[in-house]
């Protein structure tokens, strides 16, 4: 009787599917709308005209895409004179050294790249005689970089600050915002996985917690570098956690690495490989799990602005609109969720290294 | 392809920038954060210990206080009871004493009663012998004026003798 109950209506038993699927109807009924009247568009548009729209503004859609989600040695804001900022160079090879230039040298006025010096630019690639060299320019991420990091270090010291003045007192301003934050990564991340030793990690913890989520909510203002949906980022944090899991690794944890306990012989050959893999697979999970969550948000929102553009209709353009409303709430929720779960896969690492007592197996 | 082969500069300028804002959050932002956090967190956990403490005191005093009054009442009750039975105890005594008091006055009275009777009885008897005397002399005086009956009394008593 229960089971029958169970398979004819499982509906009640989850709300959310509920919600969520009625969310993508709207999507796909939004997705269809746009296309029929693509159709519509392209139909009732004339020969030359359609020529016309479909080389200047379809393909463009794909590039300011790719434009905004990838790197770059310039900074494009708006179309016109002032609308790109140009960014320092700064090359190195060892015939030539160091070399740093602004990268309005290596674009002429229709933005089109021009070799300069020696150097040129391919596919945001930067050559010297056509061949790669080792680029350590100031290119877009890197001052988004520069950005993320300072306002971080502005807000956090000015809180600290707050501490400072307010010692005895209740919170108050930012530092009251700030706050809750640190202590749910302190309390709810770091304290139940790490265990008795998290106060020695909770700086590095803290720190990377507050870098994602900036990261994140900096991305998604408009006009905004996509700094932690890069995977050079993500792989440098990543690789941040896999040394300090590593190094901070106590014998248990080589233990269950290389000589599992409680197996017998012949699995030991192997469990061993697969744990050793494991090593390597963690924080290569954590980098492409904030890479692939931002970068692909990133994507989502401009495909669904870009469409208005592809079909160039009102109707569509008020309708992706919506979308992209709803899909950037999502994405300030995804925001924060990636920074917690990086946080938090950080933190269960670094707790299975230095966890004191053995396994029963 | 192209985005997941990650770019030489911002790995380096990522490696650089995170150490740096590392170690400046650590010293300026997050050191003196947490010591605040955790020092509000020890002053609530000891306010909270206080008041608990306090509270205990509270009740401890509660009840000591009504031991007190407990006691204060018993020992009230104890004083009066103890009154009461000295009280009686006194007027028992008092009772008792007049009693006794008033039985030797009796007794002493009585015995002052008869010897006075005594003594008055001895007078009596003497008196009585005295006037038996004078009696008797009178009425020897009287009847022994003649011989004959001296003689008749000397045979009476003759006779008295002879019959011992």
């Amino acid at each position: 009787m229960r089971s029958t109950i169970k398979t004819v209506y499982p509906y009640p038993k989850k709300p959310f599917a509920l919600t969520k699927s009625a969310f993508f109807a709207l999507l796909i009924f939004v997705l269809t709308g746009a296309i029929q009247s693509g159709f519509a568009q392209a139909t009732e548009v004339p020969k030359e005209e359609e020529a016309e729209t479909h080389s200047a503004k379809e393909p463009n859609v794909n590039e300011v895409i790719f434009e905004h989600v990838m790197d770059s040695h310039i900074w494009h804001f708006f179309d016109g004179h002032y609308g790109t900022l140009h960014l320092p160079i700064i090359a190195y090879s060892p015939n030539r050294g160091l070399e740093m230039f602004s990268s309005s040298n290596l674009y002429n006025e229709h933005h089109e790249t021009v070799a300069y010096n020696g150097y040129s630019l391919m596919k945001n690639k930067l050559l010297l005689d056509g061949k790669p060299v080792l680029d350590l320019s100031i290119t877009k991420n890197v001052m988004m970089l520069f950005i993320n990091a300072s306002l971080i270090l502005m807000v956090m010291t000015s809180v600290a600050r707050a501490y400072k003045r307010n010692a005895g007192k209740a919170p108050k301003g930012i530092q009251s915002f700030i706050e809750p934050i640190v202590l749910f990564v302190k309390d709810e991340i770091v304290k139940p996985n790490i265990g008795a030793k998290y106060e020695k990690y909770l700086p590095y913890l803290l720190t990377l917690f507050f870098f994602v989520l900036f990261g994140n909510l900096l991305g998604l203002l408009p006009g905004a570098a996509n700094l932690t949906g890069n995977i050079a980022v993500t792989v440098t944090l990543a690789v941040f956690t896999f040394l300090i899991t590593n190094f901070s690794g106590n014998k248990n944890y080589w233990m269950h690495i290389l000589w599992t306990p409680g197996v017998p012989l012949p699995i030991r050959f192997i469990i061993l490989p697969v744990e050793l893999i494991g090593i390597i697979t963690k924080p290569f999970a954590l980098t492409i799990r904030l890479f692939a969550a931002i970068t692909a948000g990133h994507i989502v929102l401009l495909s669904l602005l870009g469409m208005t553009f592809i079909y160039h209709s009102w109707f569509v353009g008020i309708g992706s609109s919506i979308v992209v409303i709803f899909i950037s709430l999502i994405e300030l929720l995804v925001a924060g969720i990636q920074a917690y779960v990086f946080t938090l896969f950080t933190s269960l690492y670094i707790g299975m290294a230095v966890e004191e007592h053995g396994h029963d197996h | 392809m192209e985005m997941l082969t990650p770019g030489s500069g911002l790995l380096f300028w990522q490696f650089v920038v995170f150490i740096g804002l590392f170690l400046l959050l650590a010293k300026t932002a997050w050191k003196p954060i947490l010591a605040s956090l955790k020092e509000r967190e020890t002053s609530i956990q000891a306010a909270l210990d206080s008041a608990e403490k306090a509270k205990i005191e509270m009740a401890a005093l509660k009840s000591d206080n009504e031991k007190v009054f407990k006691e204060a009442r018993e020992e009230r009750d104890k004083i009066l009871r103890e009154a009461r039975e000295a009280g009686s105890r006194l007027h028992d005594q008092a009772q008792t004493d007049a009693k006794k008091n008033a039985d030797k006055i009796i007794e002493d009275a009585k015995a002052i009663i008869n010897t006075e009777k005594q003594a008055a009885l001895r007078d009596v008897r003497a008196q009585v012998a005295q006037f038996s005397l004078e009696i008797a002399e009178k009425l020897m005086k009287k009847n022994l004026s003649d011989d004959k009956a001296q003689q008749s009394l000397v045979e009476g008593f003759i006779k008295d003798l002879k019959l011992n």
